[in-house]
């Protein structure tokens, strides 16, 4: 069997919540922002990561770059354990190179100091060694990938349109010829139909070089078109995973459901349902022994105040985390809310 | 930056004006001791306390020697210690308050102490106590002024590089195998500089003033050397007389030349600023 590109393990990451007093030893409150998370991800294979805002994702994306120290956990990577190499001295890393990461504000995540071509030039120089016409060539050629025009490069980010920042964001990430391109809503800040182009762009590129994506989005339509598996976080958990298709299709935890009623849907006709009602809990100290979707949920009966429900295999690749999952739906209402 | 240098003087007269007030400045710094038209310490007591006139355009002292020279020649030494103190403040202030905001901890903790020591006293009175307790030399008075806006500096640095400490490109930086020290080296830094040049700018006016000060009270440098704040010292017993023009002129310059460095602060902002290029 062929180790996996990336294999996580219980990943979690708590941050303190609010100030704790220096003089007391007992823990302040912590923001549990990702908790237990296992995933793993193939070589060339692309997962979408989705869940609603403040679930974690970002936090998930920076720990799988290697920006952010777990908590715990492991996250292998190509069969060699990262977790150990602290964030701070991971830029010397040899998997550095390997591991890259597209930002959700390209315009922010360009140093307004440089110009296009040092955004893409720099890691060039910094993780390949690259100087003069070597380089040159290499931000050239990551250029073209990325659709962006010679004329373009010598702008600065302000100077761009919001579409051309994030093809600059893409092009560096893709000229060191990652692995791993783990993408944070690349297109969040873009215009739709912008948007549309940029997504075209990321597929091509991972069918042309080869990498694998951990996609993460809000939208579950780019998802099911982008990837070919889906990760469903709630409140720092992930709450469903298995092949995309067969999740939208017949999704097994309530709160994926909920998620795909909320969406709209691809071809225009059916209205999409409003999101969940009620705001979620608080991600501030989650008791561990209840479901943390219970409130809000259609189906929340006693059960789930006492026991939180763990990840179970539905199917090859397919869990979810509800006690009523894979009972075909059993005795629950298949009604959905709205 | 010879472009947009003309871009924004284009846009904004005042600026240029204080572009070209610096230029004289700097001129006169380095060329006034060589071009007076008149020896700085030679006295004439038979021309004393000449009004303004074709010969002595800013009249003479109670010495008789010629006001314009002085306060030419006294250019070099007053810009210098202003731009020595300035200098020395920008690198050390500077770095610690970029070290403090980038790793904060203690070493933000230590270079916070430090500064609030120095906020503790009002602030001319602690470089007279400097100066006093050091001896009135020109290294002295440079390293007085630097103390008594150390704070400033910190300040500054220190706010800014907290806000891009947390910036996407930071981020960035690091994704593309950028270390802590040539992430604050060539990340951070280079995008707090324009703001310390601003900085720069805008203190270079209350060195000017301070080091003027100091000698004014007789902490500073020592007549018969020429010196601004001296000068407006001697000046100050002759305006009850009607001698008005003894301390009205290097009084006058010096006003001009604090005016001149705080409206370059807010051009230099301008010309600076990635944004405005065009
Ligand atoms: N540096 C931090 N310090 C404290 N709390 C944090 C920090 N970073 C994230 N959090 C918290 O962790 C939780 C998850 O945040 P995260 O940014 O990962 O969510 P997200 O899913 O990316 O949301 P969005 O869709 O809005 O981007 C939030 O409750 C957030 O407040
Ligand atoms: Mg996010």
């Amino acid at each position: 069997m062929t180790i996996p590109l990336l294999d996580v393990a219980e990943l979690s990451r708590r941050f303190p919540a609010g100030r704790r007093s220096w003089l007391s030893r007992a823990p302040g409150p912590q923001v549990h922002a990702v908790s237990d998370v296992t995933i793993t991800l193939g070589r060339g294979e692309a997962l979408g990561l989705v869940g609603e805002s403040g679930c974690g994702k970002s936090t998930l994306a920076r720990l799988l770059s290697r920006l952010l120290d777990p908590s715990e956990g492991s996250i292998r990577f190509d069969g060699r354990e990262l977790s150990f190499v602290p964030a701070r001295h991971f830029a010397a890393d040899p998997a550095r190179r390997r591991i890259q990461l597209v930002f959700q504000d390209a315009g922010e995540s360009i140093n307004p100091r440089f110009t296009a071509w040092d955004a893409i030039a720099d890691p060039l120089r910094t993780l390949l060694g690259l100087r003069g016409e070597d380089l040159a060539a290499s931000v050239a050629e990551a250029a073209a990938l990325c659709g962006l025009p010679e004329a373009l490069l010598g702008r600065f980010p302000h100077q761009l349109s919001g579409g051309q920042r994030a093809r600059v964001g893409i092009a560096r990430a893709v000229g060191p010829r990652p692995d791993l391109m783990i993408l944070d809503e690349p297109t969040a800040a873009l215009d739709v139909s912008v948007q549309v182009t940029i997504l075209k762009l990321l597929a091509e590129l991972r069918a042309r070089l080869g990498m694998s994506y951990v996609f993460v989005s809000h939208d579950l339509n780019v998802v099911r078109l982008l990837c070919d598996r889906v990760a469903v976080m709630y409140l720092g958990r992930i709450v469903e995973t298995g092949p995309a298709e067969a999740v939208f299709r017949d999704p097994r935890h309530p709160y994926t459901r909920a998620l795909i009623a909320a969406a709209p849907a691809l071809d225009g006709i059916r209205r999409p349902v409003p999101l969940l009602p009620a705001e979620p809990r608080s991600p501030v100290d989650l008791s561990p022994s209840l479901c943390a979707f219970h409130g809000r949920c259609p189906d929340g009966v006693e059960r789930c105040l006492q026991e939180r429900p763990v990840l179970r295999r539905m199917e090859e690749g397919w869990e979810a985390a509800c006690h009523f999952a894979g009972s075909k739906h059993g005795a629950l209402p298949q009604t959905l809310p709205g | 930056m010879i472009a947009s240098f003309r871009h924004v003087v284009g846009e904004n007269p005042v600026t240029g004006f204080a572009f070209a007030l610096f230029s004289l400045l700097v001129l006169a710094a380095l060329v006034g001791p060589s071009q007076a038209p008149f020896d700085p310490l030679a006295s004439d007591t038979m021309a004393s306390l000449r009004p303004p006139n074709g010969l002595h355009w800013f009249g003479t002292d109670q010495l008789g020697r010629d006001i314009f020279s002085r306060c030419l020649v006294a250019a070099r030494l007053d810009l210098g210690i202003a731009a020595a103190s300035v200098a020395l403040v920008f690198l050390v202030g500077g770095f610690a308050g970029l070290a403090a905001g980038f790793y904060g901890g203690w070493i933000d903790m230590a270079v916070g102490r430090v500064a609030d020591t120095v906020m503790a006293f009002p602030l001319f009175v602690l470089a007279m106590g400097i100066v006093a307790a050091l001896g009135n030399t020109v290294p002295n008075i440079v390293l007085a002024t630097a103390i008594i806006n150390f704070p400033l500096y910190v300040r500054v640095a220190r706010a800014e590089t907290v806000v891009r400490r947390e910036a996407g490109f930071v981020d960035a930086a690091r994704i593309s195998g950028h270390r802590d020290m040539s992430v604050l080296l060539r990340q951070v830094m280079p995008n707090i500089l324009p703001l310390m040049a601003v900085q720069m700018s805008l203190t270079m006016g209350y060195a000017i003033l301070n080091a003027a000060g100091l000698s004014f009270i007789g902490l500073g440098v020592r007549p018969p050397m020429p010196e601004w704040g001296i000068m407006v010292a001697e000046g100050a017993g002759f305006i009850v007389s009607g001698e008005w023009w003894v301390a009205l002129f290097p009084g006058a310059v010096l006003m001009v030349a604090v005016f001149c460095f705080n409206l370059l602060g807010d051009g230099l902002r301008d010309v600076l600023d990635p944004r405005r290029r065009t």
